[in-house]
């Protein structure tokens, strides 16, 4: 049947003008399409690349800046408490020093005083022995006749004494 | 949903009616005008579909376009002249300079022998008209890429953008695999070669060019050859010495895939040349119908109906061109298939 038979001229032209367009086409338009497809595919793949790695880098930085932030917190404490204990040991440190001055002090006065009392007590048993010496002479001197007198007169050096 | 139903419920009862009118008609239709002329519908979709020296869009006396005729034979050597030289006045094939033009045949006048006819048929026309459209088409398309490098895709772009990415991730590169880029080209050409002639040979008037078996044949040769020079060695030791098959199995696998290399181009040619002179075969029909009936009723409904099936023409036109590249890049697929992991079957 005429239309199941393929003409021979046809098949000629379909095969120049096919393969002909092919080459053109190829060259003219799938090249420079399919090139600039591609282009376009992989500048979207690598803006997408980007987006991604900026945001993974933005979520990164927030939580750096959460750790520095934690970090500074402790090194604040730390600080504060530091500076606490450094105050309450000084404050300690004072206190005892100025309780040892004051005790220093109270034993010095306490040592001056014995001294002065020593010295006090010597003079007094000196005066005592002057007046004991100075008594006696003058029991001497008088020539005691009664006891009486002798009595008498003792009580009276003794009632001076005590007036001194 | 429901708005849509209803609607087509409404439409194929009018369709149904309309019909019964037009078919219980026909004796008073055919009565009316008389049987002067004898309509034969078959003698004109026939010609409507193949190939021919002349383009006829309409009678009358500019209705047709004498095409060249260019011939060749051993005898008279090459020769170019006009198709119109076969007619007279009045249409009637004549003698020309030694040349006998026989039902779209040439033959010499003296010793009766064929010529070797390579004239620009209404089918070659068409496929010149098909790669001039194909040309202005993508070279603006890749117009538009070159001057929106880097930018969204604009007009005639835009459209044929998402085709050709279609083909290239859908058709090719599943079929074909990693190394689908060099056979990328070829498909592409041949995808739109097909879309193209198969809506352009829609139009009115219009030859049937990819309908044309030896347009289908050629298309199916090339992707033969491609197949066949691009097969590896795990494709030729498939097809002569089966792996992992019984020894006698082997012997008989063998006629069977060498039979199986040809019947590829064949369903190929076949597949396409049946779809698209079918379709062109069926709207004819329809439209003869009115002629055949001589009726206006019956031209009315007809005319409904090859709406509705120039639509599905359209749907096939496009099915018609992604079945022929699909089955291309499978057969290159195969062939080209990396057989390094065959051993498992």
């Amino acid at each position: 049947m005429e239309l199941l038979t393929p003409g021979t001229g046809l098949i000629i032209w379909q095969l120049i003008v096919f393969i002909a367009l092919f080459f053109l086409l190829s060259k003219l338009a799938w090249k420079p399409i399919i090139n600039s497809l591609k282009e376009r595919e992989t500048s979207i793949q690598e803006a997408l690349d980007t987006a991604e790695k900026a945001r993974a880098e933005m979520a990164k930085l927030t939580s750096d800046n959460e750790r520095l932030l934690k970090e500074a917190r402790v090194e604040r404490d730390k600080i504060l408490k530091e500076a606490r204990e450094a105050s309450n040991r000084m404050k300690d440190e004072a206190q005892s020093d100025a309780k040892k001055t004051a005790d220093k002090i109270v034993e010095d006065a306490r040592a001056a005083i014995n001294i002065e009392k020593q010295a006090a007590l010597r003079e007094v048993k000196e005066q005592v022995a002057l007046f004991s010496i100075e008594i006696a002479e003058r029991l001497m001197k008088k020539n005691l006749a009664a006891d009486k007198a002798q009595k008498d007169l003792v009580e009276g050096y003794i009632k001076d004494l005590k007036l001194n | 949903m429901s708005d849509i139903s209803n609607l087509f419920k409404k439409f194929s009862l009018v369709l149904t009616a309309l019909l019964y009118i037009a078919f219980s008609t026909p004796s008073f239709a055919s009565e009316a005008e008389g049987e002067s002329t004898e309509f034969n519908a078959s003698e004109v979709i026939l010609h409507h579909v193949m190939d021919d020296h002349v383009w006829h869009l309409w009678d009358g006396h500019y209705g047709t376009i004498h095409l060249p005729i260019i011939v060749y034979s051993s005898e008279r050597g090459l020769d170019l002249f006009s198709s119109s030289n076969f007619y007279d006045e009045h249409h009637n094939v004549v003698e020309y300079n030694g040349y006998n033009l026989e039902h779209n045949h040439i033959y010499l006048s003296g010793s009766g022998e064929q010529v070797f006819d390579l004239s620009i048929t209404k089918n070659v026309a068409m496929l010149l008209i098909n790669a001039t459209v194909l040309l202005l088409v993508f070279l603006s398309v890749a117009k538009g890429f070159k001057n929106n490098a880097g930018k969204a895709p604009k007009g005639v772009q835009s459209f044929f953008e998402p085709i050709i990415v279609f083909v290239r991730d859908e058709i090719v590169k599943p079929n074909i695999g990693h190394h689908y880029e060099k056979y990328l080209p070829y498909l592409l050409t041949l995808f739109f070669f097909i879309l193209f002639g198969n809506l352009l040979g829609l139009l009115p008037g219009a030859a049937n060019l990819t309908g044309n078996i030896a347009v289908t044949l050629t298309l199916a040769v090339l992707t033969f050859i491609i197949t066949n020079v691009s097969g590896n060695k795990g494709y030729w030791s498939h097809i002569f010495w089966t792996p992992g098959v019984p020894l006698p199995l082997r012997i008989v696998i063998l006629p069977v895939e060498i039979i199986g290399i040809f019947t590829k181009p064949f369903s190929l040619t076949v597949r396409l040349f049946v779809a698209i002179t079918a379709g062109h075969i069926v709207l004819l029909s329809l439209i003869s119908l009115a002629f055949i009936f001589q009726s206006v009723t019956v031209g009315f409904v007809s005319s409904l109906i090859v709406l509705f099936i120039n639509l599905i023409e359209l749907l096939v036109a496009g099915i018609q061109a992604y079945v022929f590249t699909l089955f291309s890049s499978l057969y290159i697929g195969m062939a080209t298939e990396d057989h390094g992991h065959h051993d498992g079957h």
